[in-house]
């Protein structure tokens, strides 16, 4: 297939926040939505995944320490592949100011926390990641 | 639960609403009946179901309503507005040049998701349909969950549910939690309450129908009788669109799917005369409706 995000590598989720409480959620939702997940902490060792591999999707906290989630993304989007990803925020940060500036850094989609499994699957199909919500 | 109230709440659903609960649902009875319970001052759901089994008509009209009103959310299956989007709007621009007008009917509008939905594409879609005045008008049975339609605000989580957030942004204006859809787009919906089981003729003649999700509560001949009755109300050449869950094969021979485009349906210029349905449908509707 043309698309890279259909084949075999589509199914990588990199799941970036600093807090291992969230990432182990985020990852259990994900993994019930068959993505295999790699975890960061911030965004330097995020972008260093991505280096590595490009992920089919970011599921991506806005404030951690090192580097933000924002400045992540200004980066990984100047990487070669780095426009791939399906970047989906996840954060306290539910402003409408905030929303704006991560669009114009190139997300896909935002989601302000709390969130659910529901809301990671309404979406992700929304970008396109799963091919439809799963029911309730 | 015990597996005798289990039961029994599974056969009363079913007589009272045609919803088919099956056997692994029991978080759903939780979910919805638990608060229900706290709301009626009762200790539970045990408590509840042993109100229901006494005959408590209230108790029964209230978890009938509970158990079976949908959530609804912005762009629900989103295939119905890619179609409205990519097939319906197209068509009629064609059809409706002459008279430059589309008219649009939420059959079971509820709180507000799917009207402004589509008031968001027709928005999106403006440079094509400049010059154009379109209508949506969104009716429900229930005046309360009108009114919060009317308002057009939503919690941060149901505006999460299926609403792309570059239309977020661009659409609503943000209070904290709080999201109220811009006036502008609230301007492009008429609300009116109207319950399907009655005559509807008065609204006059649509372009697009949708009526999703609501059906599925009648029974057979109601679901006939209303099929028929959309038919008289929808121009010849218009667009029907129904549930993920629905059909109008083997009911009726007024509307013929859309071969390739689910839940879309249009007319086959068959208009059986029909009269609205008599007044024994009724209970069935205030067991739903909570009134």
């Amino acid at each position: 297939m043309d698309d890279p995000r259909v084949g075999e590598q589509a199914r990588t989720c990199l799941v970036v926040d600093d807090s291992s409480v969230v990432r182990k959620i985020a990852r259990r939702f994900l993994e019930e939505l068959n993505f295999q997940i790699i975890e960061a902490e911030n965004g330097e060792r995020a972008l260093d995944a991505c280096r590595r591999a490009m992920p089919a999707a970011v599921l991506l906290d806005w404030n951690m320490p090192v580097m933000d989630g924002h400045e992540f993304l200004l980066h990984l989007r100047r990487l070669p592949g780095g426009d791939l990803p399906r970047v989906v925020f996840c954060t306290t940060e539910n402003n409408i100011d905030h929303i704006s500036r991560a669009l114009e850094a190139g997300a896909d989609e935002y989601i302000m926390k709390p969130f659910d499994k529901d809301i990671i699957a309404a979406k992700f199909h929304a970008v396109g990641l799963i091919a439809a919500s799963m029911p309730a | 639960m015990n597996a005798s109230d289990y039961e029994y709440l599974r056969k009363l659903l079913k007589d009272h609403s045609g919803l088919d609960l099956s056997a692994d649902k029991q978080y759903l009875i939780e979910s919805r009946l638990l608060p229900l319970s706290r709301k009626c001052g009762l200790s539970g759901i045990d408590n509840l179901v042993q109100k229901m089994r006494g005959g408590s008509a209230r108790h029964i009209a209230q978890a009938v309503e509970a158990m079976t009103t949908n959530e609804t959310f912005f762009f629900r299956d989103k295939a119905p507005f890619d179609h409205f989007r990519d097939t319906i709007i197209p068509e009629l621009l064609k059809a409706r040049a002459g008279r430059r007008t589309i008219r649009i009917w939420c059959a079971a509008g509820s709180t507000g998701q799917e009207p402004y939905s589509l008031a968001m594409c027709l928005k999106e879609m403006s440079a094509q349909l400049a010059g154009w005045r379109t209508e949506i008008l969104a009716t429900d049975l229930s005046q309360e969950v009108l009114e919060k339609s009317k308002a057009g605000i939503y919690s941060q989580f149901e505006v999460q549910r299926g609403l792309p957030i570059q239309l977020l942004v661009k659409y609503f204006k943000q209070n904290g939690e709080i999201w109220q859809v811009n006036a502008d787009i609230r301007a492009m919906v008429q609300h009116r309450q109207l319950n399907l089981l009655h005559d509807f003729s008065q609204l006059g003649t649509f372009d697009v129908i949708f009526c999703r999700n609501v059906l599925i509560y009648f029974d057979q001949d109601t679901k006939i009788n209303v099929f028929n009755r959309l038919a008289r109300s929808l121009e010849t050449d218009g667009f029907l669109v129904l549930g993920a869950a629905e059909t109008v094969v083997g009911l009726t021979d007024v509307f013929k799917p859309c071969p390739e485009k689910r839940g879309l349906y249009r007319p086959t210029g068959t208009r059986p005369a029909v009269a609205p349905m008599a007044a024994a449908a009724m209970p069935r509707m205030a067991a739903i409706g909570g009134r």
